[in-house]
């Protein structure tokens, strides 16, 4: 490489494709293929994520991945990532053990619109690892219930070994403040939660349609499931807002890959209302 | 105070029918109360209600030779339990069982057969409107059998 | 072009003038790039003289073909684009983006100052500068500056050639694009070329092209510019525009392919679309590319190299244990031209074709994007 060489310490201005290093300071695992890593900073941080976004990580030798913050400010490790065990890339950072280093560009995207939700009944409705990216979402409405009108919390999973975060879930059941509600596909003996497809939930809830806002966040066919229950139920789309995934790559809107329609997922995205993405993901293949 | 009709009213697939209709419906119909733990149905014997769920939940189960039974479905507020009461051999195919107190409007499966068959257009009305409850029930054992957490579609 | 401009001159002898052109530059610390015959092809490479140009040469250009041939034997420009555009050189096919040596669990991460040769484009034509404005769009411009493309492009000099040969698989004319030169450049060129004479008008649009211009002069014959120049000038542009046939509306391109993405056309190309990729990589304006990881063999280093990519690959769209979105040519033939075409309008406010008609003659199963569009127009669709 030809001009100054340099070994990137605690400086300012780095290039966008440029990680920033942080170091694990927790592995908690979920379930058998679910990890959440805890990072602090070894050089200059990143800016704080907002509900929503993501970053790349990367583990040394694994490539990057995006993965979305799970984590939010008011946490002693604020910087959290829910990571799924799927490619070569998630897998190097599951494995991760305290102690290692990794690299982290962002925080990227647009992140979930916690203002339309002021003064509005909220269902927070996420599917497997889709609901990493809510966590932070639910920590903002619980952390400042009095603006908020119902709250309800409806998480899916294949069975009861793929929900996460089931202490948190608990102590917020408890709360008396919110609805909390788990549904799997397959039960197991013993499993005290629903059984069920998790858009079956939406009809136990009690909100008002038209003062109703929805944050979904799972795989694609469920959102489409979900959606279209609550545009059912008398949902304005505009008000309905999902998680998009496409093939995240630079992050940066640069590389193309994760192109939706006109949308860079990465950059316009990856929360968007279901409103503008209906059409979009209805082109089958686009 | 509201009435039956009222109650009914308000579960999202009656309210499509007329007012007339759900009366009809209620007449058939009165407010029960489970215990947690008690059954709503047992699978093998007649069928002569089904229920429109007011409050609680209510597991769908099948009895296990050992063990505890396997569960098939859960279901709460607003939602709607047995249509075996339609068909003959008029028996439950599953275990219903009280997940807390549970209440509910029970409504006569006998009492609603002759109904439809005395007023078959009233009969038509309400076959369609379970066929469309089952319906959504087979669509949405079809996703889970999709499994669609795991199968690496990531949200 | 502001007021201060001086007026246009003409150099008596083009070949002297370019060579003066070219030790100017090169004196002004610039690394020449300009078009120069390599093989089968006229190609953009490093020009250290004036011969090094394709000179008396040709082309000829139509769907799936391309050539180069002996044409007047005189003219420096006579041809008109290759494969290649000056975003091989603005946005390099490969680099470093940073590099890591590991240390136990830990890891360090080196990285450079972006220092890109300062660039002279010598004999650019009107479309491609048009390319270079879209791709300042997208790579410096946007919400994340590319910083080695910013530096590039802050350094490159732009000698821009009005055309006198283009090809029948041009269309800049309709694209609104060419072929006269107007933005972009700091200077232009324009050969005067018949039986008795071969001047060559140049005219400065900067201070910079000024400075350079004033530097190439020294020690030539040349003179003001005067009307029957400009007139003849207007009359070479007025001609190569009236010869272009293929034609393309890039609004109309764009609010045709929005409302049919599920026109039968796409199946009918599908057909005949090979997926290889030529057409994104000789467009002047596509940007895809990907990150690489290439790890040491012992594990101990990495570097995180870009390359281009295009997204008529497998592994353009694919959702990690899903495999690809657009796993089938239809699909994939269909997000470069409504890409291209119309989500480039969402994305940048312009369209992303400069009409330079390269994928059309380098397609080695003859697509020509401007049929297709037509194939969709008309009463049937929308």
């Amino acid at each position: 490489m030809s001009g100054d060489t340099r070994t990137l310490g605690r400086s300012a201005g780095r290039a966008p494709m440029v990680p920033a290093r942080y170091r694990v300071a927790e592995r908690i695992v979920e379930t058998h293929d679910i990890v959440t890593l805890a990072l602090v900073p070894l050089d200059e941080p990143i800016a704080e994520p907002a509900p929503g976004q993501f970053t790349m990580l990367f583990a040394f030798g694994g490539g990057e991945a995006a993965i979305s913050v799970s984590g939010s400010s008011g946490e002693d490790v604020p910087l959290r990532h829910t990571i799924r065990a799927g490619g070569p890339g998630t897998r190097a950072l599951c494995a991760l053990v305290p102690g290692t280093t990794v690299g982290v560009r962002g925080p990227f995207g647009v992140g979930w619109p916690l203002a339309e939700a002021e003064a509005a009944d909220v269902l927070v409705i996420g599917g497997g690892i889709g609901f990493a990216p809510l966590r932070p979402v639910v920590h903002h409405l619980l952390g400042h219930r009095p603006r908020y009108g119902r709250l309800a919390v409806l998480v899916g999973a294949r069975s009861p070994g793929g929900v996460i975060y089931t202490d948190e879930l608990e102590v917020w059941r408890r709360r008396g403040d919110v609805t909390v509600a788990t549904c799997v596909d397959v039960p197991e003996r013993g499993w005290q939660g629903d059984v069920g497809v998790v858009s079956e939930l939406i009809g136990r809830v009690s909100f008002a349609p038209d003062r109703a806002v929805a944050f979904l966040c799972g795989p694609e066919i469920m959102m489409r499931v979900v959606a279209a229950r609550l545009l059912d139920a008398g949902l304005d789309p505009h008000r309905v807002f999902v998680s998009l995934e496409r093939n995240m790559h630079c992050a940066i809107a640069h590389c193309g890959h994760c192109q939706l329609g006109p949308l860079f997922v990465c950059a316009d995205g990856p929360v968007v209302s279901w409103a503008r993405a209906a059409p979009l993901l209805a082109v089958r293949r686009w | 105070m509201a009435s039956i009709g009222d109650l009914l009213a308000r579960q999202p697939l009656l309210a499509s029918l007329d007012r007339d209709d759900v009366d009809r419906l209620a007449d058939c119909g009165h407010i029960e109360v489970f215990a947690d733990g008690s059954l709503l149905a047992r699978e093998g014997e007649p069928a002569d209600w089904f229920y429109v769920i007011r409050g609680g939940r209510v597991a769908l189960e099948l009895a296990s030779p050992a063990g505890s039974p396997l569960g098939i479905e859960t279901l709460g507020w607003h939602d709607m339990v047995g249509w075996s009461w339609i068909f003959p051999p008029h028996l439950w195919t599953c275990d219903v069982r009280a997940i807390g107190t549970t209440r509910v409007i029970a409504v006569n499966g006998g009492c609603l057969r002759r109904r439809c068959d005395d007023d078959p257009a009233f009969g038509y009305r309400l076959m369609r409107l379970f066929a469309r409850l089952a319906a959504e029930r087979l669509h949405a054992t079809r996703l889970r059998l999709l499994d669609l957490y795991e199968r690496d579609h990531v949200g | 072009m502001t007021d201060r401009m001086p007026a246009a001159v003409v150099a008596t002898d083009a070949r002297t003038a370019v060579q003066g052109l070219i030790t100017a530059l090169r004196q002004h610390g610039f690394t020449v790039i300009g078009p120069r015959r390599r093989g089968e092809a006229i190609v953009l490479e490093v020009l250290h003289a004036v011969d090094d140009l394709p000179l008396g040469l040709t082309d000829e250009q139509e769907a799936a073909t391309y050539r180069v041939v002996t044409g007047d034997g005189r003219s420096l420009f006579g041809y008109a684009v290759g494969p290649q555009s000056p975003r091989r050189y603005l946005s390099p096919p490969r680099r470093t983006l940073w590099t890591g040596e590991r240390a136990g669990l830990d890891f360090v991460v080196r990285t450079r100052d972006p220092d890109p040769p300062a660039y002279a484009f010598l004999g650019i034509r009107a479309c491609e500068l048009a390319a270079i404005d879209v791709q300042d769009r997208v790579l410096r411009d946007g919400r994340y500056p590319d910083p080695d493309y910013s530096a590039a492009r802050e350094r490159a000099f732009f000698v821009g050639v009005n055309c006198a040969a283009p090809a029948p698989t041009c269309f800049c004319t309709s694209m609104g694009t060419g072929p006269e030169v107007r933005q972009g450049h700091d200077l232009v060129l324009t050969e005067l070329l018949d039986d008795v004479r071969h001047e060559l008008l140049m005219a400065a649009a900067t201070d910079r092209g000024a400075a350079v211009l004033d530097a190439a002069l020294d020690g030539m014959p040349w003179r003001h510019a005067g009307p029957r120049d400009l007139e003849a000038v207007q009359d070479i542009v007025t001609t190569s525009a009236a010869q272009m046939t293929r034609r393309l509306d890039a609004e109309t391109a764009r609010d045709t392919l929005a409302a049919n993405l599920d026109h039968p056309q796409w199946d009918d190309v599908a057909d005949r679309c090979l997926s290889c990729t030529n057409c994104t990589l000789v467009c002047p304006t596509c940007f895809c590319s990907s990150v690489e990881d290439v790890t040491s063999i012992d594990g101990e280093r990495t570097e995180r190299l870009e390359r281009w990519d295009s997204c008529f690959t497998l592994g353009h769209s694919t959702l990690h244990g899903m495999g690809s979105v657009r796993g089938d040519v239809r699909s994939r033939y269909r997000q470069w031209l409504t890409h291209k075409l119309s989500t480039w309008w969402d994305q940048f406010g312009t369209s992303g074709c400069v009409g330079c008609g390269r994928c059309i003659a380098w397609c080695p199963a003859a697509i020509d994007l401007t049929a297709e569009v037509a194939a969709m127009s008309g009463p049937v669709a929308s």
